[in-house]
């Protein structure tokens, strides 16, 4: 039989790295949202815009402005503010934006996954057409094709996402008539589906509303090509420079001596060595569309998270910028949390 | 197998993809519209001071009495108040609730409703409210002061004898609009009188209710199926946050949307030969102006105040980048206002601004800062100052901040030449003239930072003397003379450039009749629209 003490010591030390990597992930964390925060905090308490008129106007008698600016807490000192506002977020609550008179939390619950729905997509177009088209420019180094994939890129990256949008816009909603126009759903399809995520597309098919989900998709398709095609433009280029440097290398040339077809060649061994680096790439590029593409939303009238953030901070409505400043950098950490996670379901070393 | 559903995939997303929209034109009863409102904190009419917000409060709430949107030349009407009348001494009115009008909730309207709804106003003490406590309504006297006697008649007891028309033009505004007491105090939270409720829901007897609001994403309003007045042909109306000009541009062209309400220039211009679609203009309350610090030794010379009034080009603004937008305008009260002064005496006059100049105390002037916030008319009309006024030889600069940011600078009096807006809180002529003519004590220890007059370090107590007799004559043709003098005064006087008046300029289908934005003194109203 087996000795109890034994296996609970020859447990113990198997437990402990991965308790203690746990506990420095949240650390770290914890530590970076707190720095975040703190700072945003203090970039809006230093901002040369008085809080208190951003909420009562400049028409308010000084009556009012004095009791605004001590139900707004601004006569304690920053340090206290900040402790207070931290504690407030610890409980869940995020305040109220002045701008909208509501919970920040029903806010981003709003804005949020409008973004995530369109981001989301993007990146899928992105990563759809991107990747092949790097890895076809790679193989085919000085064709036609790779020169098409430069072209692509190259417009991406100098073409003002502003002026493509309208472009856009004009041309397939105003002239052919093929997409739907500005917002997420025509008029007569809004309220039809109860909300479960609040990404329409994903409710729409939850809930079997398969004509809504046409219209919202219709609505979708050229916003999110839009921001497609500007990721596919950065992650095809990383595409074709990753593929470049391993099918130099020596293990490449080896396996074509061995006589392995060049598919097995380019998608079974190049390509499985850059999975790693496109990862990172791709990461970063979702979390780029996360943040919300501001011009884009404008354009297309699109609630999200970008213009709600800018806005509101234009209008020093803070309550809202840091709701969403906690919002983007937690997905900036859960994204890198999540790219660690993967690297080590890749590759073999890093576990 | 691989290969056909891919196949199948792309043929989905094609069908879907190439679908044209359902509908090329709104149905006969939804209005659609196409709208800036992002500005919309509150649908409370007791908190509610912003335009977007306005617009909605106007068609949801009933006040006691109103303007008639196909006539707004005539006044205010009556509307929950079928009468009123004024006792001798002028200090107490007292109105008769008309019958017949029932709220949203299915409550009909009383004198109780009435009573609750302006003492919540002046007890909530919003940024608004100075509206009712200028007739010395406060939270101490609201019991005595503002007074249901029984279910039809209400009774205002004033503080001085001010005049009937100042009074009754400031309960059209927003904060006049009255509330169902029942349902307010059913949502109340620690005694705020349903303020956090009416916030996002709205329960007026107006022909309009909100069904739902999502700021910064759309307004949707039904009819009131209470309403009292014929039934609106418009029985559903969405107005869509929709921030740029050339989508909103699009979407007319394309049938998706009735109205447009933000069209720049060049998208104005771009509608001229696009069949089915019109453009209405109409004269609005908001004024542009620039003003001189009284602070600064420069700004303070009167002369270089005139040199510098003749020397900016009215007429050149206004016909090249404010076309359409704004009309020249040069006296305190908008057009369409009781007492509203057409005289322009200033025109682009290098000559007359030189010599003006020469006989200052500065004959070479000196360094100006304009201080101007980031939005494109602004920036365009403070270049066209800098450009005229360094003609002059001033040294002009531009600061160029956030609205906030100028506006904080503005009210501690920090800046040189402020570049700015004002528009009317109430349709009466002493809301503008409260502002830009009443300053009676110009330490930086009043803090008047509401009055544009202290803002400047404008010290006038004669001035001021006479605009407050204004808001106390109760003979309307007489009240109208002092306002012309005091205009003509001002404009020879005071520290303001007032420059131009704002044109509004809707597009919207050509089968859209009566569509009003509310011009100088009030808020739009869907109710009478038909197309």
């Amino acid at each position: 039989m087996t000795d109890m003490t034994n296996g609970e010591g020859r447990r113990g030390p198997s437990f402990a790295p991965w308790l203690s990597k746990t506990l420095t992930t949240l650390v770290t964390v914890a530590v970076t949202l707190l720095g975040l925060l703190f700072v945003t905090f203090m970039i809006g308490r230093v901002m040369p815009i008085d809080p208190v008129l951003a909420v009562i106007g400049e028409r308010a008698t000084q009556a009012q402005y004095d009791a605004t600016y001590l139900e707004l807490g601004l006569d304690k000192p920053l340090l206290v503010q900040f402790g207070i506002y931290v504690s407030d977020v610890l409980q869940g609550d995020l305040g109220k934006s002045i701008r909208t008179g509501q919970q920040v939390t029903t806010d981003i619950a709003r804005v949020f996954p409008a973004t995530l729905e369109l981001a989301t997509l993007g990146t899928l177009i992105g990563v759809a057409i991107g990747v092949p088209l790097g890895v076809l420019a790679a193989v085919k180094r000085g064709s036609w094709i790779d020169q098409v994939a430069r072209l692509v890129g190259l417009v991406g990256y100098s073409m003002p996402i502003f002026w493509l949008g309208l472009v856009g816009l004009l041309l397939f909603y105003g002239i052919l008539g093929w997409v739907a126009g500005p917002g997420r759903l025509g008029i007569f399809y809004q309220g039809i589906v109860e909300p479960i995520t609040g990404m329409l597309l994903v409710d729409a098919a939850l809930r079997g509303e398969w004509t809504v989900f046409r219209d919202a998709f219709s609505h979708i398709i050229l916003p999110a090509a839009l921001l497609g095609y500007y990721s596919l433009a950065y992650i095809s280029r990383m595409t074709r420079s990753f593929m470049l440097e391993q099918l130099s290398a020596e293990y490449v040339i080896t396996a074509r001596v061995k006589g392995l077809s060049e598919w097995q060649v380019i998608w079974g061994h190049a390509f499985r060595n850059i999975r790693i680096q496109l990862i990172t790439v791709i990461a970063l590029a979702y979390a780029n569309l996360l943040e919300g593409s501001v011009l884009t939303e404008i354009i297309f009238a699109w609630p999200g998270i970008g213009s709600y953030i800018t806005t509101s901070l234009l209008a020093n409505d803070m309550n809202s910028v840091l709701g969403g400043t906690i919002v983007i950098g937690s997905i900036f950490v859960g994204i890198n949390i999540l790219s660690d996670l993967l690297y080590r379901f890749f590759d073999p070393r890093a576990k | 197998m691989k290969k056909n559903f891919v196949a199948a995939a792309v043929a989905a997303i094609m069908s879907v993809g190439v679908a044209a929209p359902v509908f090329a034109e709104t149905p006969p009863n939804m209005l659609v519209i196409a709208n800036r409102i992002d500005d919309i904190k509150t649908l409370d009419p007791g908190e509610s001071f912003e335009f977007a917000g306005s617009d909605v409060s106007r068609n949801v709430y009933e006040k006691l009495v109103n303007f008639d949107p196909l006539d707004l030349d005539a006044g205010y009407q009556p509307e929950l108040a079928e009468s009123w009348e004024i006792s001798e001494d002028g200090k107490t009115i007292t109105f008769t609730i008309a019958e017949g009008h029932v709220f949203s909730s299915g409550n009909p309207v009383t004198a109780k409703d009435a009573e609750f709804s302006l003492r919540r106003a002046v007890l909530l003490d919003k940024t608004p409210s100075f509206i009712l406590t200028q007739f010395g309504l406060t939270a101490d006297n609201v019991e005595e002061t503002i007074k249901a006697t029984d279910d039809r008649t209400l009774v205002l007891t004033l503080d001085k004898p001010y005049a009937l028309s100042f009074v009754l033009n400031c309960l059209t505004s927003t904060i006049g609009g009255i509330v169902d007491m029942a349902s307010a105090m059913e949502n109340e939270v620690d005694g705020d009188m349903g303020n956090d409720w009416l916030r996002t829901n709205t329960v007026g007897s107006g022909p309009y209710k909100v069904v739902e609001w999502k700021p910064n994403e759309s307004v949707l309003m039904d009819l009131n199926p209470n309403f009292h007045g014929d039934k609106p042909a418009m029985e559903r109306v969405i107005v869509q946050h929709i921030q740029e000009s050339a989508t909103q541009r699009l979407q007319l062209e394309r049938g998706d949307i009735d109205v447009a309400r933000n069209l720049s220039p060049e998208d104005v211009a771009g509608l001229a030969d696009v069949e089915g679609v019109k453009v209405v203009d109409e004269l609005r309350g908001r004024l542009m102006y620039f003003s001189a610090n009284q602070k600064k030794e420069l700004m303070a010379d009167p002369k270089v105040i005139e040199a510098l009034k003749y020397a900016t080009d009215y007429a050149g603004m206004s016909d090249s980048f404010l076309k359409g937008q704004y009309t020249v305008h040069q006296a305190f009260l908008p057009l369409t206002f009781l007492g509203a002064l057409e005289e322009k005496p200033y025109s682009y006059d290098m000559d007359a601004a030189k010599a003006a100049l020469a006989e200052s105390g500065f004959p070479d002037c000196g360094p100006i800062k304009i201080s101007v916030r980031d939005a494109q008319e602004r920036m365009d009309i403070a270049q066209s100052l800098q450009n005229t006024w360094g003609q002059l030889g001033c040294d002009v600069e531009l600061i160029v901040g956030t609205g906030a940011q100028t506006l904080d600078r503005y009210r501690a009096r920090e800046h040189d030449i402020y570049l700015g807006a004002w528009g009317p809180d109430y349709p009466d002529p002493n809301t503008n003239a409260g502002t830009f003519a009443v300053n009676p004590d110009n330490s930086d220890e009043a803090g008047a930072t509401g009055l544009l007059a202290w803002r400047n370090a404008w010290g006038i107590p004669e001035m001021s003397e006479k605009t407050l007799a204004a808001v106390v004559e109760n003979d309307t043709e007489k009240r109208k003379q002092m306002y012309l003098d005091l205009q003509r005064e001002h404009q020879k006087t005071s520290p303001f450039g007032i420059m131009f008046q704002q044109i509004e300029q809707n597009g919207m289908g050509a089968s859209v009749e009566n569509f009003v934005a509310g011009g100088a003194t009030t808020e739009v109203s869907y109710w009478v629209i038909t197309k």
